[in-house]
């Protein structure tokens, strides 16, 4: 066993796993989607980033740009939500929510492929 | 191939984490403290507020407790918020600067620029290997030929060197071991653009694993090898290196082409001068007895090619038992007047100074003067700082290694044609010789006569092309001409005329020209540009041949055919 492959999949597979909780729900009700979980999310998907970063392997770029896809689709969702929360007076209405969550089903499907990206190259290495 | 970013990232990985987690951990926890509006209705941050307020306090720029203030369990955690947050970047720039000074990093950085500008060479270029005295040299003299250079070297210093030489184009240098074969692809050897690979290092091993791995590595690349040793040359020759340059060799044959016909000897030395040298005036060596002190890898090369010309001469050397001369051999120090006289310099006509030290081969020199001052001195230079010492005993001969090495190698690879010229002129004589020497110092004057070929095609010679079609006929005389002037000649001498495999030296004026001619002209300095500038315009070619400033442009050309069939 290797404690940093370990890790590593940890990480992903736990970015994908929140993502998921966040995701699941009606995709209109405010209260079906946690603000707490979209945070861990974001910052799950952040470290997971780093924690791609550097390989020069073809799977570890692929690894990288799937994780950067997340990050960029959690952002913006995180954007989203804390102008409609601060700015506009009527609040977290049901198309804005559904437009934050259908954003982190985006992020979802980059953690996917992340995690079947992750299963084949740990499969092929396996010999 | 070492690649910096993704090194970078790979060794701040630990301290991204730390963080990002901070910053996590410090925004969860404002956000989970109950506080009070001003007017003590409870009130949560929200993420975004939280968020906010960490990125100014971790970066210490400290806005204040914004929107509300703060009751004292938010104050005791952004007590904690701010020691942790600012430690983690401190951790974190701790980690770049220990990075950046890393010797390993930044050898890395350097092969990645190094690569870089390697790459971005948009001619072809050379790979010298080995940057010492020859390497330096030549890479000089190059660059002043215009052309573009690598330089390798194992020694850091020796890169610094070339890094504030100063040379007129930019020379990318790296400090590596030019006898990996890593090396030699990082410096662009299986580059399209890579002419060829000089190795010039000064141990014969090095540039034998460098010519090895370049014929492997990139067959068609032409090698030029520097050697010192006569086996290591039959090893080079034996998988073809390309041009294997024994410069104590190379002297020799040089001297004696020098004996047999010092015209001869000058015209080699015009057309392989090298800039920021002074021009080599006529040396008339005499063919009498000769004196040859030190019977080193010198000394047998100059023994060998002397006896080929007739010439014995007497050697004097310190240390028989490890060199080996024949018999007859005067045993002793060549410093020491006693041994001079010993090898009868009284009466001798030359000296040859080739031991492997200056100082002993310029106390030879001096010793030997004062028995006989009409002697004529050759003397082996070893260090290429002495240059102003060899000078100044007025030596008339000096082999200086570094500029040995350099002038073969521009005179194969800086100008078509010339390694067939210099090949023709083997067998012509004295009286030849004397009258071409004669025409180029004409031409040239005082100054180093340059050398430059042209080829008859559509990219430099359109304009011959256009005359051929049109009136049927192209002379050389027309290229020879000045264009401002074509009563004038141009400051240049025909020396070959290529035509398929057939050479014709020193062709004459009225010689036709045809497509896909190939000619090497010797001249004064901006003459080549000149004519190339009429090779290339039609109107000055035109000029030139028919004496009538042609027209120009269509309006113009319209007007003069109008005018012309109009009068009678």
């Amino acid at each position: 066993m290797n404690l940093e492959k370990t890790i590593f999949a940890f990480v992903i597979v736990l970015a994908m796993t929140i993502n998921f909780g966040f995701y699941l729900g009606d995709i209109d009700n405010p209260a079906h989607h946690n603000v707490y979980e979209l945070f861990a999310a974001i910052v799950v998907s952040l470290i997971a980033t780093v924690m791609k970063l550097g390989e020069r392997t073809q799977i570890g770029a692929l690894l990288l740009a799937t994780s950067l896809v997340a990050d960029v689709q959690l952002l913006i969702a995180a954007v989203v939500w804390a102008v409609a929360v601060q700015t506009l007076e009527t609040g977290l209405t049901p198309p804005i929510m559904a437009g934050i969550v259908s954003l982190s089903g985006g992020a979802l499907l980059a953690n996917l492929v992340s995690v079947v990206l992750l299963v084949a190259e740990t499969i092929m290495g396996r010999r | 191939m070492t690649h910096v970013i993704p090194l970078l990232f790979r060794r701040l990985r630990a301290p991204l984490v730390v963080l990002i987690t901070t910053y996590a951990v410090a925004t969860l926890g404002l956000v989970l403290i109950p506080g009070e509006k001003p007017g003590g209705e409870p009130w949560r941050m929200d993420f975004f507020h939280a968020f906010y307020f960490i990125t100014y306090t971790s970066t210490t720029i400290g806005f204040g407790e914004l929107p509300y203030a703060f009751n004292a369990i938010q104050r005791l955690w952004t007590l904690f918020a701010i020691y942790a947050t600012v430690l983690a970047w401190f951790y974190m720039a701790m980690a770049l600067v220990a990075l950046l000074l890393d010797p390993a990093f930044r050898q890395a950085v350097n092969v990645a620029r190094f690569h870089r500008s390697v790459r971005r060479i948009a001619e072809p270029f050379y790979i010298v290997c080995g940057y010492g005295e020859n390497g330096a040299l030549l890479t000089r003299a190059l660059t002043d030929q215009g052309l573009r250079t690598v330089v390798l070297d194992k020694d850091q210093e020796r890169i610094d060197a070339l890094k504030v030489e100063g040379l007129p184009l930019e020379v990318p240098g790296l400090c590596t071991d030019a006898t990996e074969p890593d090396a030699l692809v990082q410096a662009g050897l299986e580059n399209w653009r890579c002419a060829g690979v000089i190795a010039v290092s000064p141990w014969d091993e090095d540039n034998l694993s460098i010519a090895v791995a370049t014929k492997l590595l990139a067959p068609s690349t032409p090698v030029i090898c520097r050697v010192l040793h006569q086996e290591t040359e039959a090893n080079l020759a034996s998988f073809g290196t390309d041009l294997i340059i024994n410069p104590f060799r190379t002297f020799a044959d040089r001297f004696a082409t020098a004996v047999r016909s010092p015209s001869m000897y000058l015209i080699y030395a015009w057309l392989t001068g090298l800039e920021h040298q002074p021009r080599e005036e006529r040396v008339t060596p005499p063919r009498g007895t000769w004196i040859l002190c030190g019977y080193g890898r010198f000394g047998k090369a100059m023994r060998h090619r002397l006896s080929q010309e007739g010439v014995k001469p007497v050697i004097v050397e310190a240390d028989p038992e490890k060199t080996q001369p024949p018999v007859g051999t005067v045993e002793g120090r060549a410093t020491e007047a006693e041994t001079l006289r010993e090898a009868g310099v009284e009466g001798a006509d030359g000296l040859i100074a080739g031991t492997d030290n200056d100082a002993n081969n310029l106390s030879i020199l001096m010793t030997a003067r004062a028995i006989n001052p009409d002697l004529f001195t050759v003397a082996r230079q070893c260090r290429s700082h002495n240059k102003s010492l060899y000078r100044a005993a007025d030596v008339d001969l000096v082999l200086d290694a570094g500029t040995v090495t350099s002038r073969e190698v521009l005179a194969r690879i800086n100008t078509e044609l010339l390694p067939e010229l210099l090949e023709l002129t083997l067998d012509q004589d004295e009286t030849w010789a004397g009258a071409l020497a004669a025409r180029i110092r004409a031409v040239a004057g005082d100054t180093l006569p340059t050398t430059w070929s042209l080829q008859i095609d559509n990219q430099r010679a359109p304009a011959v092309l256009d005359a051929i079609a049109e009136v049927g006929f192209a002379h050389l005389v027309h290229l020879l001409s000045d264009p401002r002037d074509r009563s004038q000649w141009l400051p240049a001498v025909p020396l070959l005329l290529k035509r398929g495999s057939e050479l014709s030296l020193l062709p004459d004026p009225d010689t036709t020209l045809e497509t896909g001619d190939r000619l090497l002209f010797c001249g004064r300095k901006g003459a080549d540009r000149v004519m190339a500038w009429t090779a290339e315009d039609y109107n000055l070619y035109a000029y030139i041949r028919t004496g009538e400033e042609r027209p120009q442009g269509l309006l113009w050309d319209w007007l003069a055919s109008y005018c012309k069939g109009d009068s009678p």
